[in-house]
C-alpha cells in the first residue's frame, strides 16, 4: 500500500458494546490505522472508509440481540454508507445489528445448546474472495467466538440464494478446512459463521477477528480481515 | 419486652443487649426507621461484629499498598508504570442457596461496583464456587443456576471472566459458596477514594429504588435459617445492562475528575452507603428521600432506606460540578438525582419531605459492639492409618474415577460458558494453574487465582488457612508470576457456636501466617458466616484470592512441551493420603491430618521463578488435588503428547501416587538443562526426582499404563457426565 495514507475506521457504540476497545486496539495499535469511536448518537459518517458494529450486548438485548439498537440514529447513516458501497462490517453484537436492520439477510437464533459460548474456532472461506477475505490466502483462519445468540438461521429459499450467489463469507471448519456438523459450535445452518450483503460491502460474522490479532493471544488470523479491508479501501 | 419491639428487633436481627446499648448512647429509643438503620449497619454482614477483632491478625501493609484495608470498597497496589491493581473478593453464598441465577448474577454486580467505585476499570473476574455432591438434583440446579448467572451478568458486562475453582462436597449440599472476585486496574495516583466535604452534594444514579432486599444484610447474611424458602423475597434482580452503562459513565466522571468520591449501593442499600462516605468524610450527612427515584408508590422510608436495589451509586459531587455530573449520565442514558448533601456537623439525617424521619449520629451508626467469643477445639479428625494401601491391579481403574471425578475433571464446561478473552489481553485462559492477563502497553502481565480446599480446614482451620496462601502463591510462581496482594474471602457456619468461633480464629491465624513468611499484604476482603442449615455449618472455607506480576516473555504454562523433554518432580517425595480426594472417593472419608512448612514453600516458589525466568523450564504445574498422578495426567492432556516414567514405589503406592501434600510441582525441560535445574534445586534446598520423559501417546506410571486418548476423554467429559446423571 505504498503511497496510501491509513484508512479511516469508524467503530460504533451503543450503550451496552464492549468489543469497541478491543476493535480500536486491533486497528490503531496493531494495524496503525486511523480510528475514531462513534457514538450511537452520532448522524455524521463522512470522511470513513470503514464502519464497525462490534460486539456487545446493546442496550442489554433484553427482549432481542440488536433489536433496540438498529433503531438507534447514526444507524440510518450506516444503512446510507452501506448504500453508497462504503465497508461495513459488523462482528458478533453486530452481525446480530446487522440481520435485524434488514442489512443482511437471516437471524441468529439462541445456541442449540442454549449456553452462551466462548472458544477457539476455525473458519473456512470459500468462493470468490470477498474484499474481506482477499489476504487470507486459501488459509483456515483461527478466532474466537464469545455469544449466545450465534445459530444462524434464514428460509430455505434465502439460504439457497445466499449459497448460489457465494455470499457466505466464512464457515466452521475443522483445522484443516473440512466443513463437519461435529465442529459446528451454534447449531449455524450450513456451519455457517459470516455472510456479506449481494453487494458484497457489507459483512457480518460471529467470530472475533479483533481478539485473533496477536500470537501472544493466540492467533494473529484476525489480521486477515482487516488487512483484506485496508487492502480493498 | 413489648412483643412488638421484640419482633422489631427480631427482623434487624439485633440482640436486646444491643437494643440498650443504642438506647443509652443515643440517649433516647431510637424509632422505627432509625432502628432499621442501626439494625442493617450492626449486622453482621455489614459490622463484621464476630470478626473484625480477629481479621486484625492479618498483615495489611506492605510495599505499593495503597489503600488501607477494611477502610475503601477495595483494596489497591501499586504495580509500577504508573498504575496500580484495585481488588477484591466478596460472597453471595445466601442470595444463591435461594435463587441461584439471579443470587450469582448480583454478586457480580456487587464485585464489580466495589471496583468501579476506586476509578479502576474492571479487567478480570474470578469465582470460588462449592456445591454439594452433583448426584442430588437440587445440587445440579444449583451449579447450572450459579454458572448461567455468573455468566449473563459478566459477559453483558464485557469483563474477561477468567479463572477460579468448582469443588463438591456434602458439606455444601443445603449452603452453596459462591465467591466473586474482581480486578482492577487504574492509574496509581487516581484512585477515586470515598471522601467528600461538607456541602459536597449527593448524587443518586442508576437504578430506582424498590421492595427488593430489604433485610437482606441484616437478614439473609447475619443468621441461619431452618429452611432457604424462608427469604425467597430478600433476593434482588440483576440489570446487567444498567450495571455497564453506570460503569462506563462512572470511569468517564473519575477521568473528568468530576467527583470527590463514589460509593457503591450494596448490603444495607443507601443506609450503608450514607453512614460509611460521611464517616470516611468526617462529615454529617442529610438526605430527603422524597427525592429518590421509586419503583412503587408508598414505599416507606423504612423500606427506602432498607431497600438493595442493585445497580445503584452515591456520588460525592463539588457543588460546582453538579449540573457537569448530571449531564454526563443523561448522555449515557442513566437516571440520576441529587437527594441530599454532606454536613458540617456529625448526623446522619434523614428527611422525607420537610418531616425528619431519622437522626442519628453517625458514630453511633459505624461503631457496632464487637464479640470476642470463647472458643473450643473441635475433636480430632477421623483417624485413617488402619487404611490398606491400594492393590497393584487396582490402580488403573480408582485412577481413571479420581482422574474424572467432578473434583477433578476439566472445568472446560464451565469457562466456556463465560467469556474470558474480551479486552484482548488473556495471554493464559482459565485452565491453567493462574489465568494471566497482559498489561497493554509494556512488558508486564499479572497472574491471577483463587483457592481454598476446605476439607484441608475441616481437618486443620490453621494449616489449611496458610494451604490456601500457599497453593495460590504456588499456582502463581507455576506461571512465572511473584504475589504481590492477596484478597480473602472466609465462609464459616455460625460464629456464636464455640467450635466455629474457634476455626474462624484459626483459619484467620493461618492465612496470617502464610501471607507474612510469603511477604503478602491482604488489602480487601470479605466474612460470610452463619453458612449452616438446620446446626450442620459447612467446612471452614477460606478463599485467597492472590495477583501476581510477570514479565510477558516469561510466562510458563503446565502442559509438555516437546517429545523427549525430561520431567522432574520439585519437593518431598512420599507423603500422606490425608484429606485427599482419593480418600473420599474410595473410602468415603474425610480424615488424617494436614501439614504445611511454610519456609520450603516459600523456597519453592522462589526456585519455580527463577527456573522460569531463566528460561530453564518448559513447564511447571502445582501438584494439588488427586496427587502426582493427576498432576501428570493434565500436563499430558492439556499438551496431547504422553508421558514414561518407570521407577520403584518404596512406600505406600495409594499415598505415592495420590497424596495431595503440599509445596510440590512437576516441571518438564529439555535434556541439555537438566544439569542447571539439578544445581538450582540443591542450591534452593529443594528435593529433586526425575519421573520419566514426554513421550509418545500413552500414559506410562507405575502399575498404570492406558492411551492418552482414553484419559483425555474421561477428564473433559468428566463434569458433563456428572451433571447428566439423574
Amino acid at each position: 500500500m505504498a503511497g496510501k495514507g491509513p484508512s479511516r475506521f469508524g467503530i460504533v457504540v451503543f450503550p451496552g458494546t464492549w468489543s469497541d476497545r478491543d476493535c480500536f486496539y486491533a486497528l490503531a495499535h496493531i494495524l496503525k490505522q486511523d480510528v475514531r469511536y462513534i457514538w450511537h448518537k452520532e448522524t455524521d459518517l463522512s470522511g470513513y472508509n470503514c464502519v464497525v458494529l462490534p460486539g456487545g450486548f446493546s442496550y442489554g438485548d433484553y427482549l432481542r440481540p440488536g433489536s433496540i439498537a438498529c433503531f438507534s440514529p447514526v444507524m440510518s447513516e450506516v444503512k446510507r454508507f452501506a448504500r453508497e458501497g462504503r465497508m461495513v462490517i459488523g462482528i458478533c453484537n453486530g452481525f446480530q445489528i446487522l440481520c435485524e436492520a434488514g442489512m443482511l439477510p437471516g437471524v441468529l437464533l439462541p445456541n442449540c445448546h442454549l449456553r452462551y459460548c466462548c472458544q477457539w474456532v476455525y473458519l473456512k472461506a470459500e468462493g470468490p474472495d470477498s474484499a474481506f477475505t482477499s489476504r487470507r490466502n486459501a488459509k483456515v483462519l483461527r478466532m474466537p467466538i464469545s455469544h449466545y445468540e450465534g445459530n444462524y438461521y434464514a428460509p430455505p429459499d434465502i439460504l439457497e440464494e445466499l449459497e448460489a450467489e457465494h455470499r457466505v463469507a466464512f464457515r466452521y471448519s475443522t483445522p484443516e478446512g473440512r466443513i463437519e456438523s461435529e465442529v459446528n459450535p451454534n447449531g449455524s445452518l450450513n456451519n455457517i459463521a459470516g455472510v456479506l450483503n449481494k453487494r458484497r460491502n457489507v459483512l457480518g460474522m460471529m467470530p472475533h477477528p479483533e481478539r485473533a490479532c496477536e500470537q501472544l493471544l493466540g492467533s494473529a488470523d484476525g489480521n486477515l480481515v482487516w488487512q483484506s479491508i485496508m487492502n480493498a479501501i | 419486652m413489648q412483643d412488638t419491639l421484640k419482633q422489631a428487633l427480631d427482623n434487624v436481627a439485633l440482640s436486646s443487649e444491643e437494643y440498650f446499648l443504642i438506647v443509652s448512647r443515643l440517649g433516647r429509643e431510637p424509632n422505627e426507621v432509625e432502628l432499621g438503620v442501626l439494625g442493617t449497619l450492626w449486622s453482621e454482614h455489614c459490622a463484621y461484629k464476630h470478626s473484625r477483632p480477629l481479621l486484625k491478625l492479618l498483615p495489611t501493609t506492605g510495599k505499593g499498598v495503597l489503600t488501607r484495608t477494611g477502610e475503601e470498597n477495595a483494596g489497591a497496589v501499586d504495580i509500577g508504570d504508573g498504575l496500580c491493581l484495585i481488588m477484591k473478593i466478596e460472597s453471595h453464598n445466601h442470595p444463591s442457596a435461594v435463587e441461584p441465577f439471579q443470587g450469582a448474577a448480583t454478586g457480580v454486580g456487587g464485585i464489580v461496583r466495589d471496583i468501579f467505585a476506586l476509578g479502576g476499570r474492571p479487567i478480570a473476574l474470578l469465582n470460588s464456587l462449592y456445591f454439594g455432591p452433583l448426584a442430588e438434583s437440587h445440587n445440579r440446579y444449583l451449579f447450572d443456576g450459579v454458572v448461567r448467572g455468573i455468566a449473563s451478568y459478566g459477559n453483558c458486562l464485557g469483563i474477561p471472566n477468567v479463572g477460579g475453582g468448582v469443588f463438591f462436597s456434602s458439606s455444601y449440599s443445603d449452603n452453596p459458596l459462591i465467591n466473586v472476585m474482581c480486578v482492577g486496574i487504574a492509574n496509581a495516583g487516581s484512585i477515586t477514594r470515598s471522601r467528600g466535604k461538607a456541602s459536597d452534594v449527593l448524587i443518586l444514579a442508576g437504578s430506582a429504588t424498590g421492595r427488593d432486599g430489604i433485610y437482606g444484610a441484616s437478614g439473609l447474611a447475619s443468621r441461619t435459617f431452618e429452611s432457604e424458602a424462608e427469604m425467597r423475597s430478600t433476593v434482588q434482580v440483576g440489570d446487567p445492562f444498567m450495571e455497564k452503562i453506570l460503569m462506563e459513565a462512572c470511569l468517564k466522571l473519575v477521568e473528568l475528575g468530576l467527583v470527590s468520591g463514589i460509593q457503591d449501593l450494596g448490603a444495607g442499600g443507601i443506609s450503608t452507603a450514607l453512614a460509611e462516605s460521611a464517616s470516611r468524610s468526617e462529615c454529617g450527612v442529610m438526605i430527603d428521600i422524597s427525592r429518590m427515584r421509586k419503583r412503587e408508590e408508598s414505599m416507606s422510608p423504612y423500606e427506602v432506606l432498607l431497600s438493595e436495589s442493585q445497580e445503584r451509586m452515591l456520588l460525592l459531587v463539588p457543588p460546582r460540578n453538579e449540573e457537569k455530573v448530571k449531564s454526563v449520565f443523561q448522555d449515557f442514558g442513566i437516571p440520576a438525582s441529587s437527594v441530599g448533601f454532606l454536613t458540617s456537623d456529625s448526623k446522619f439525617r434523614v428527611k422525607e419531605g420537610e418531616k425528619v424521619v431519622a437522626e442519628v449520629p453517625v458514630e453511633l451508626l459505624v461503631n457496632p459492639p464487637t464479640y470476642e467469643l470463647k472458643t473450643r477445639k473441635k475433636i480430632a479428625p477421623e483417624r485413617i492409618d488402619f487404611l490398606p494401601d491400594i492393590s497393584p491391579p487396582e490402580v488403573e481403574e480408582v485412577f481413571m474415577r479420581v482422574l474424572s471425578s467432578p473434583n477433578l475433571a476439566s472445568r472446560k464446561w464451565v469457562f466456556t460458558q463465560y467469556d474470558h478473552q474480551v479486552g484482548v489481553n488473556t495471554v493464559v485462559p482459565p485452565g491453567s494453574d493462574a489465568s494471566c492477563l497482559r498489561i497493554k502497553g509494556g512488558d508486564k502481565a499479572i497472574a491471577l487465582t483463587c483457592d481454598g480446599n476446605g476439607r484441608y480446614c475441616h481437618l486443620d482451620p490453621y494449616v489449611g488457612g496458610m494451604m490456601a496462601v500457599a497453593e495460590a502463591c504456588r499456582n502463581l510462581a507455576c506461571v512465572g508470576a511473584k504475589a504481590i496482594a492477596a484478597t480473602d474471602c472466609l465462609n464459616l457456619g455460625n460464629p456464636e457456636r464455640e467450635e466455629i468461633y474457634y476455626q474462624l480464629k484459626s483459619v484467620i491465624r493461618g492465612i496470617g501466617r502464610a501471607c507474612r513468611v510469603l511477604d503478602i499484604p491482604v488489602v480487601s476482603g470479605n466474612v460470610s458466616l452463619y453458612n449452616e442449615m438446620k446446626g450442620r455449618a459447612i467446612y471452614p472455607t477460606p478463599v485467597v484470592g492472590v495477583v501476581g506480576v510477570a514479565r510477558i516473555k516469561s510466562i510458563c504454562t503446565p502442559h509438555f512441551k516437546s517429545e523427549g523433554d525430561q520431567v522432574y518432580l520439585l519437593g518431598k517425595e512420599k507423603e500422606g493420603i490425608d484429606g485427599s480426594e482419593y480418600l473420599e472417593l474410595r473410602w468415603g472419608k474425610v480424615g488424617g491430618k494436614v501439614s504445611i512448612d511454610m519456609g520450603t514453600e516459600k523456597k519453592l516458589c522462589r526456585l519455580l521463578l527463577l527456573l522460569i525466568r531463566r528460561g530453564i523450564i518448559k513447564s511447571a504445574h502445582d501438584v494439588s488435588e488427586g496427587g502426582l498422578v493427576c498432576t501428570l495426567a493434565e500436563c499430558c492432556i492439556l499438551g496431547g503428547i504422553g508421558f514414561e516414567g518407570k521407577w520403584d514405589i518404596q512406600s505406600r503406592i495409594d499415598s505415592y501416587l495420590f497424596g495431595e501434600s503440599p509445596s510440590r510441582a512437576v516441571v518438564s525441560l529439555s535434556p541439555d538443562k537438566t544439569f542447571e535445574l539439578e544445581r538450582m534445586a540443591q542450591t534452593y534446598n529443594i528435593p529433586l526426582k526425575r519421573l520419566g520423559e514426554v513421550k509418545g501417546n500413552r500414559f506410562i506410571l507405575p502399575f498404570i499404563d492406558l492411551p492418552l486418548a482414553r484419559l483425555s476423554s474421561s477428564w473433559y467429559g468428566g463434569l458433563e457426565k456428572a451433571l447428566s446423571a439423574s
